[in-house]
């Protein structure tokens, strides 16, 4: 089948790839470029584990057609920490015993740090609000909620 | 978090360290940073995937499998039939010599549920797989089936597994677990009220996050490498060995890292076909349900029928306890016989009656086989015995709780199967609820303790 070269910013370095017409950018992310943070829970934009940040948006990377990113820039969980340092969020989902089995973390952090970067100080039903996309099946999604309230605090707290 | 030292105060030892202590996770800056590596993060070169053809029917005879058209499908590589597979007919708990061997790896000549696995193809892509997987043709010649565990004990149901010839797993005890002590219907004869009620649940999927797969490598030693998310990593380890008739030492299993479990991860359903594949092929091999096989093809908590009948005193004693429990195996035994022998062992719940009587069956039915689920034999068993409880309190008039008290197990009071009770904290446990909750009770009941001395 014919391949279509694709060319995007992943969590600020250039990849570029040949894929399959029709390719989901999950899988190009996952089993061509390696970076298998993104999970998939589900293939069929159900349970969110596969959350990635296009352009500033949330989208879920098993319904994005990989050749539709072509110059585009896309951050996943496994760039967010920098120069070793937790971000705030990874840093309050450990604190808050945000994981149990890990699966959900990384789209859930994706889909925090959205709503963190438009709503500094969300309310308790902003973050419900933005984490209604992914499914946990584990924790109850009480801690997670805490985390990112948590995380809220702490960086309002750094602006300060 | 609050730890009472004034419970169990003598038998305590003090200098523990980590009780009460919040200690990070080892693995939580794995997950946060995405580094965790599940099973299906392992990729590699030239790995073929593998899609299950599986029955549409709910109980078939197969008359015919035609293969010729998936074969030719582009890029496929291999397809795969009950004969291909060395010990086609297995049982996962033959290995605590719980028999007979009932389960096929791939259909043969029959399918007892809907679901069920006929045909494994191979192919480059998913898609090629998927693709070929509809073009498998299978003659069926369709069955009644049962589906209810009352209509598959009566006499006339359709046999649903001839490995067992009838429809519940015979027990060393019989048709079912058996538990006597003391004389029930004595215990009846002379209760004040007799309450008989009958419980049921559905069954309940674990829908783990993650669904249930592995990934294969052939070593080129013929040793597999299998990357898996099992839970129950030397179970599956042992039964591949069976079924694919290979000595354990060509098996390199590699796992601990499961994506959500909660019990529904323990059969061994994925890997030995997947090694099978990749050994026929030479080729590394992925296997992954899709959410739509998570759902309606992994096991889940079986469906349960518990029947109570309770002998009452008005002053709150319970004088016996009859309990019938059936668990719907589905089709196939895995951890059912099991399961249903924990209920027997379970009830009659945290509680100390003198006339006990038990049975419970394991029952085969043309539904999804059922197995492990947190607590499984137990959990569904429970809410009967506790809805059961808060009836008989209303019954006689008496405060739940401390109906709850005076029935409480002991330490020394000897259970219904035989074993003294040792370690109860029962009337502790709700002592503490009674405070927590703000439901006080009587203060006899307060002053209670589980050991017997000075009761
Ligand atoms: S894998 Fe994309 S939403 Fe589930
Ligand atoms: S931690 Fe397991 S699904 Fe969320």
């Amino acid at each position: 089948m014919a391949k279509v070269p694709v060319q995007f910013t992943l969590n600020g370095s250039e990849k570029a790839e040949f894929i399959e017409s029709g390719t989901t950018l999950l899988h190009a992310l996952r089993d061509k470029i390696g970076d298998t943070s993104p999970k998939g829970g589900c293939h069929q934009g159900t349970c969110g584990a596969c959350s990635v940040i296009i352009d500033g948006e949330l989208r879920l990377s098993c319904l994005t057609l990989a050749e539709t990113c072509s110059g585009a820039d896309i951050k996943t969980t496994a760039g967010l920490a920098e120069g070793g340092v937790l971000h705030p969020l990874q840093r309050a989902f450990l604190d808050a015993f945000a994981t149990q089995c890990g699966f959900c973390t990384p789209g859930m952090i994706m889909a925090a740090k959205v709503l963190l970067d438009r709503t500094p100080n969300p309310s308790r039903e902003d973050v419900v609000e933005a984490l209604s996309g992914n499914i946990c099946r584990c924790t109850g999604y009480e801690p997670i909620v805490q985390a990112v309230l948590t995380a809220a605090r702490a960086n309002s707290q750094n602006a300060a | 978090m609050e730890l009472r030292r004034d419970y169990f105060a003598d038998v305590r030892k003090d200098g523990l360290h980590e009780i009460g202590q919040p200690r990070p996770r080892l693995d939580s800056p794995g997950h946060v940073t995405g580094k965790t590596a599940y099973f299906a993060d392992r990729n590699f070169p030239g790995m073929l995937h593998l899609k299950m053809v599986r029955s549409p029917h709910h109980h078939a005879r197969i008359r015919s499998i035609d293969t010729s058209e998936a074969e030719k499908h582009p890029g496929v590589v291999r397809v795969l039939t009950a004969k291909d597979v060395p010990h086609n007919v297995y049982t996962i708990l033959i290995l605590i010599q719980i028999g007979p061997e009932d389960e096929t790896v791939l259909a043969d000549g029959k399918v007892r549920w809907k679901g069920e696995a006929v045909v494994a193809v191979l192919a480059e892509t998913e898609r090629a797989a998927q693709e070929a997987a509809a073009k498998v043709k299978v003659d069926y010649e369709v069955l009644p089936a049962v589906f209810d565990m009352e209509e598959a004990l009566k006499p006339g149901a359709p046999l649903v597994n001839e490995y067992h010839g009838q429809n519940y797993y015979l027990y060393d005890s019989g048709e079912c677990r058996k538990v006597r002590f003391g004389d029930v219907e004595a215990g009846f004869a002379k209760a004040d009220h007799i309450l008989e009620q009958s419980y049921q649940s559905s069954p309940i999927e674990h829908a783990p996050t993650e669904t249930t797969g592995c990934v294969v490598a052939p070593e080129g030693n013929d040793r597999f490498t299998c990357y898996t998310n099992t839970q129950a990593m030397f179970f599956t380890l042992d039964n591949t060995s069976i079924i694919l008739q290979m000595p354990g030492n060509k098996l390199h299993f590699v796992g601990g890292t499961v994506g959500g479990g909660f019990g529904g991860k323990v059969d061994v359903i994925v890997e030995p076909i997947a090694i099978l594949g990749a050994k026929l092929t030479g080729r590394p091999v992925s296997f992954i349900y899709s959410r739509e096989e998570e759902m309606q093809i992994s096991s889940p908590r079986a469906a349960e029928k518990v029947v109570i009948k309770d002998g009452v005193m008005k002053d709150g004693r319970i004088v016996a306890r009859k309990v019938t429990g059936y668990t719907d195996a589905g089709a196939y035994s895995r951890h059912s016989p099991y399961g249903a022998q924990k209920g027997a062992g379970h009830y009659p719940g945290p509680y100390t009656v003198p006339n006990v009587w038990i049975d419970t069956y394991c029952v085969y039915t043309n539904r999804t086989p059922s197995s492990a689920m947190r607590g499984f034999g137990v959990t569904i068993g429970d809410f009967a015995l506790e809805v059961q409880m808060d009836k008989l309190a209303r019954l006689i008039g008496m405060d739940p709780l401390e109906f709850r008290f005076i029935n409480a197990y002991r330490d020394g009071d000897m259970k219904a199967h035989r074993q003294p009770t040792e370690g109860a904290a029962l009337i502790e446990c709700m002592q503490e609820a009674s405070r927590a909750a703000n439901w006080p009770v009587a203060e006899k009941y307060m002053a209670m303790s589980s050991y017997r001395k000075g009761a």
